[in-house]
């Protein structure tokens, strides 16, 4: 293994950014843009890096750290990655640098000054790095709360509209979740003393014999929490109010990486530390997943609000993701993974472009577009693009994902795959219609004027459109990593995907 | 009939109650003798000369260990020096506050209105018993958790609480609000005091001792009437469930926190806390511990109401002061499950939780000294609107202290919920902890709906504004949020400390 310390100077580096910019003075914003976009930068390399280090074929956690925290209570500071962290935490450092860069004026709508948008920016995505590495519970706990802050400055304090209430809103539902967990880290961790001594490592834990009532409370305590996070309906209603009110930038963030702490979550700690738990609830859960599928996409073709009906697709993404996850079959959970990965990045490209076309238009009512393919044809094709992946159209990297859940659904929970599967014919509705609506037909009074994309805006969205192209043709650089943790996953919970296997995907 | 037999005492481990009583003492004779233009120098720099003395003899002592200190009638152990530690460093931090003479009336005794305070306001004489009369409250409140016989814990309950009626009454502005608040902490004061000694008339006539450890034998070997135990515990659990502010006791609190100068309040809402909570912990676990099952349902039942009454009323406050003295009785009753948990995880948590609560109360009261208009202080919240914008500092700052009372991570008020409510799980009591958990979640909303008056609402102008703090304001101010914090990510040396050293002796 490396004699780096790769997660803990990932995590750093944004911090140290933040602290930089700190210094700078508050009148100068284009320092401290460029000043985080530099960091940003720095991070993703540094993220590539570590990801060229890993070595895919061994599913141990790998690059490990472990140091004594609190050890009064046997807390530690304690990271590693296996495949899925790895792929999350490389979406998260991946993202940041095309948010800073995308919203490059997002900053100046706001309460506060420039400075304080990119130092929350920055503490934000050590935040990120850190929920996604620790595999002590305690310090995943940490990170998962402490996030919550500088999402809610970021919306309260850069959004728009109801930006307030929004980011109380989305602070409650979170805290509440949160607490919910907390009762249930608290019965793991006195459960631990009793057999065998205090201890939050993840692995140690999911080694305990913990009777069956328990672990249905203990898991609900986990699972409720990570619903809400990942919004599942009906957990979900903080989210449009949220996505509606946030800079597209934080917006992106949110629901691109914030929400799937949720999702992963759920296989790191539900699936791994409550085996029988999960077998009990699967059924519930699944149910959840597909309701959330279906009214995600009823409730995006009635939005007549770009942000909204971005964030109502989003709901009926989770929901395949969540039902990828329990179905409980390689397929299944590796496309679940994946999904996460390409709904941050489908996802970024929908919400930033939505957002400059709000920024130009001074609106983000689709009633107010038409014509946009005319006006600004290249922003316009990236929005198509956007939507088309959205959709999950072959060749874009959605399909790949979507289709492995619903293959690996239905090899288990024929009719809940194929209830999904609706899905997939509603979200051409709800990205047809408003694509239709506002880049064809004539020109919108008022849309005359606007100004097609410039060369930051280009340089910012390419990334996202290259890579959404390439895993949809190549997923096996992501999917090679996944598989064996997934694999790994399902030995622990004892499950075996049921005959016909069909073979692996990716290989 | 056996001669007089001199009572033996060992002055070095008594010395830091009888330095805080020194130096009330000469605080006394300096106000009588000293002249008016040092005085007020000369009383902050006696007091706090005093209290950093009792405090470093206390760290001299630290690790003895003594039943005999005062005859039998105080015990020397880790968890009462600690106690008295946190009480002694809450009150330097408290006096800085109280240093602000702005905020005390300038003569008490005069009648609001009349000729007499006009008057003296006129002439600028400032009185400074304040200072003193700290001193006296501080040595009760060290006295109070090392007590180890009923008596003397009622001599120190009224050596503490008799001070703190008369300070509470001190306010500048608004002082027939102060003198209601005074009065009905001094009524419901001597209520409760009536309730402890009722108690402790029956634990006496059911064991035949005063002492806490001779009620403990007498409950385990169960030779007496048991009812009158019950009706013991009870009535002394009353008396001290009205100085931490439990519900359904908690009437007086409210009125107290904001009738009372500021400073006044912040002292008290901290140390108070400490020492109450140091006295139940001692009486339940030394004295009552083999009633456990008894008064353990009795407890639990006023943790639980204590919590959510707390958590849901605090929501509806639209004063800062009333708001956070609502907050503190939901916080008595995380307390509380300290208490139930009855187990060493449980003692240490609890007295991490008072040292974490308490510095943050007294760092957000002194925030609350800060925002003021011409007329005074401003505690009406809806003036607080757009606090983080006019300075931006100071709200951040509060903010820190509301997400620690909320138990955020990275504060020390989450470290504080995580080990008192996981030792009151460990005690089996899930009930406490689960509403412990839902009731955060409540009063999550309350401090979470301050700060976005401070940070995402337009000021109102009004004149509201925040004053340059005096140095010694800014350094109490900053110490409790350089605490909050520090506790919040290195809470290791000082649970370390605690749980090698806090232990009651029997």
């Amino acid at each position: 293994m490396s004699n780096v310390n790769w997660l803990t100077t990932l995590g750093l580096l944004p911090l140290l950014g933040a602290l930089f910019v700190a210094f700078l003075p508050k009148t100068n914003a284009l320092a401290a843009k460029r000043a985080a976009f530099a960091t940003t930068l720095i991070v993703a390399a540094a993220g590539i890096a570590m990801a060229t280090q890993f070595q895919r074929d061994n599913v141990d956690l790998q690059f490990v750290e472990s140091h004594s925290w609190i050890p009064t209570f046997g807390i530690n500071y304690a990271v590693g990655v296996d495949g899925i962290a790895l792929v999350l935490i490389l979406l998260s450092v991946l993202l940041a640098p095309i948010v800073v860069l995308a919203g490059w004026n997002e900053a100046s709508g706001g309460r506060w000054s420039a400075k304080t948008f990119y130092i929350l920016i920055l503490i934000l995505e050590t935040m990120m790095i850190g929920v996604f590495a620790a595999t002590d519970v305690f310090l995943f706990y940490v990170f998962f709360e402490a996030m919550l802050v500088p999402v809610y400055f970021l919306i309260g304090g850069f959004g728009s509209g109801k930006r307030s209430a929004a980011a109380v809103k989305f602070l409650l539902y979170s805290l509440f979740g949160g607490l919910l967990m907390l009762a249930s880290i608290i019965a793991l961790y006195v459960i631990s003393g009793e057999q065998g001594g205090h201890t939050f490592d993840t692995t140690a834990l999911s080694h305990l014999q913990i009777s069956h009532t328990t672990q249905n409370f203990l898991f609900l305590g986990f699972f409720i929490a990570f619903a809400i996070k990942a919004p599942l309906w009906p957990f979900h209603t903080w989210l449009p109010d949220a996505a509606d009110a946030a800079t597209p930038g934080t917006s992106v963030l949110l629901l691109g990486v914030l929400d799937k702490v949720g999702t992963f979550g759920m296989i790191r700690y539900c699936l791994t530390l409550f085996p029988d738990a999960t077998k009990t609830f699967t059924p519930v859960i699944i149910v959840l997943a597909v309701i959330s599928i279906i009214y995600g996409a009823f409730l995006a073709i009635g939005q007549t609000d770009f942000k909204r009906l971005i964030a109502f697709t989003s709901i009926s993404h989770f929901g395949f993701i969540t039902m990828g996850i329990f179905a409980m079959t390689t397929q299944g959970q590796s496309g679940a993974t994946l999904y996460m990965f390409n709904h941050g990045f489908s996802t970024a490209a929908l919400f930033l472009v939505a957002g400059w076309m709000t920024s130009r238009r001074g609106s983000s009512k689709i009633a107010d577009f038409g014509g946009l393919q005319r006006v600004t044809p290249v922003m316009a094709w990236v929005f198509f693009f956007a939507g088309m992946s959205s959709l999950a159209l072959p060749g874009l990297s959605s399909f790949v994902s979507e289709f492995l859940v619903l293959v690996g659904t239905y090899t288990r929970y024929p009719v809940a795959a194929i209830v999904g599967t609706f899905g997939i014919v509603l979200a051409a509705l709800y990205i047809l219609i408003p694509i239709q609506r506002s880049l064809h037909g004539p020109v919108m009074p008022g849309n005359e004027g606007l100004t097609d994309l410039n060369v930051r805006e280009k340089v910012a969205i390419a990334p996202v459109v290259a890579i959404i192209l390439v895993l949809g043709f190549y997923p096996a650089p992501l999917l090679n990593v996944i598989n064996p943790t997934v694999t790994h996953v399902l030995t622990i919970n004892g499950h075996t995907d049921p005959a016909p296997s069909i073979a692996k995907a990716g290989k | 009939m056996s001669g007089f037999v001199s009572p033996v005492l060992i002055y070095s481990l008594i010395a830091p109650i009888l330095i805080v009583l020194g130096g009330a003492v000469l605080g006394v004779l300096v106000e009588a003798f000293a002249s008016r233009k040092i005085r007020p120098v000369l009383q902050l720099s006696l007091t706090i000369g005093t209290l950093v003395l009792a405090l470093a003899q206390l760290w001299r002592i630290r690790h003895e260990t003594s039943g005999g200190a005062a005859m039998g009638s105080v015990a020397i152990d880790g968890a009462g020096l600690l106690m008295q530690a946190g009480i002694v460093f809450m009150a330097i931090l408290g006096v800085f506050l109280i240093a602000d003479q702005e905020n005390f009336t300038v003569l008490a005794a005069a009648v609001p209105g009349s000729p007499e305070e006009a008057h003296s306001i006129k002439s600028g004489e400032h009185l400074t018993e304040i200072y003193p009369l700290t001193l006296f409250a501080v040595a009760g409140m060290m006295l109070f958790p090392i007590s180890t016989d009923l008596i003397t814990l009622f001599v120190a309950l009224e050596m503490l609480s008799l001070p703190l009626y008369l300070m509470a009454g001190l306010s500048r502005r608004r002082r027939l609000m102060s003198q209601e608040a005074a009065l009905k902490y001094f009524l419901l004061g001597a209520f409760s005091s009536a309730f402890f000694l009722f108690g402790a008339a029956y634990l006496y006539g059911f064991s035949g001792t005063v002492s806490l450890s001779g009620i403990g034998a007498a409950v385990s070997g169960s030779n007496g009437n048991s009812v009158f135990m019950l009706i013991g515990i009870g009535f002394l659990s009353v008396g001290l469930l009205f100085k931490v502010g439990a519900v359904p006791f908690h009437a007086w609190t409210p009125d107290v926190y904001q009738g009372a100068p500021t400073p006044v309040t912040a002292f008290m809402a901290a140390a108070t806390k400490v020492a109450a909570f140091g006295a139940l912990l001692r009486i339940f676990y030394v004295g009552f511990a083999n009633a456990y099952w008894d008064w353990r349902p009795f407890i639990t039942v006023i943790a639980i109401i204590t919590m959510l009454f707390g958590s849901f009323v605090a929501i509806a406050q639209r004063d800062i002061k009333r708001m956070l003295a609502y907050s503190s009785i939901a916080h008595a009753g995380f307390l509380l499950s300290g208490v139930l948990a009855m187990n060493k995880a449980g003692l240490d948590a609890s007295i991490f939780y008072l040292i974490a609560y308490g510095v943050a109360t007294l760092g957000a009261f002194g925030v609350v000294t800060l925002v003021r208009d011409s007329a005074g202080e401003i505690t009406d919240l809806n003036r607080w609107a757009g606090l983080g914008k006019r300075s931006p500092f100071v709200a951040t700052v509060f903010a820190t202290f509301l997400l620690g009372f909320a138990g955020i991570p990275l504060t020390s008020g989450f470290i504080g919920k995580f080990s008192i409510f996981s030792a009151a799980y460990e005690s089996g009591n899930k009930a406490v902890v689960i509403v412990g958990v839902l009731s955060s979640a409540i009063a999550a909303y309350f401090y979470i709906r301050v700060i976005v008056l401070m940070f995402f609402t337009d000021p109102v102008e009004d004149g509201t504004s925040v004053i340059i703090p005096s140095v010694l304001t800014r350094i109490s101010i900053v110490s409790a949020f350089v605490l909050t914090i520090f506790l919040g990510v290195f809470p290791t040396p000082l649970l370390n400390f605690i749980s090698s050293t806090a232990i009651f002796i029997r």
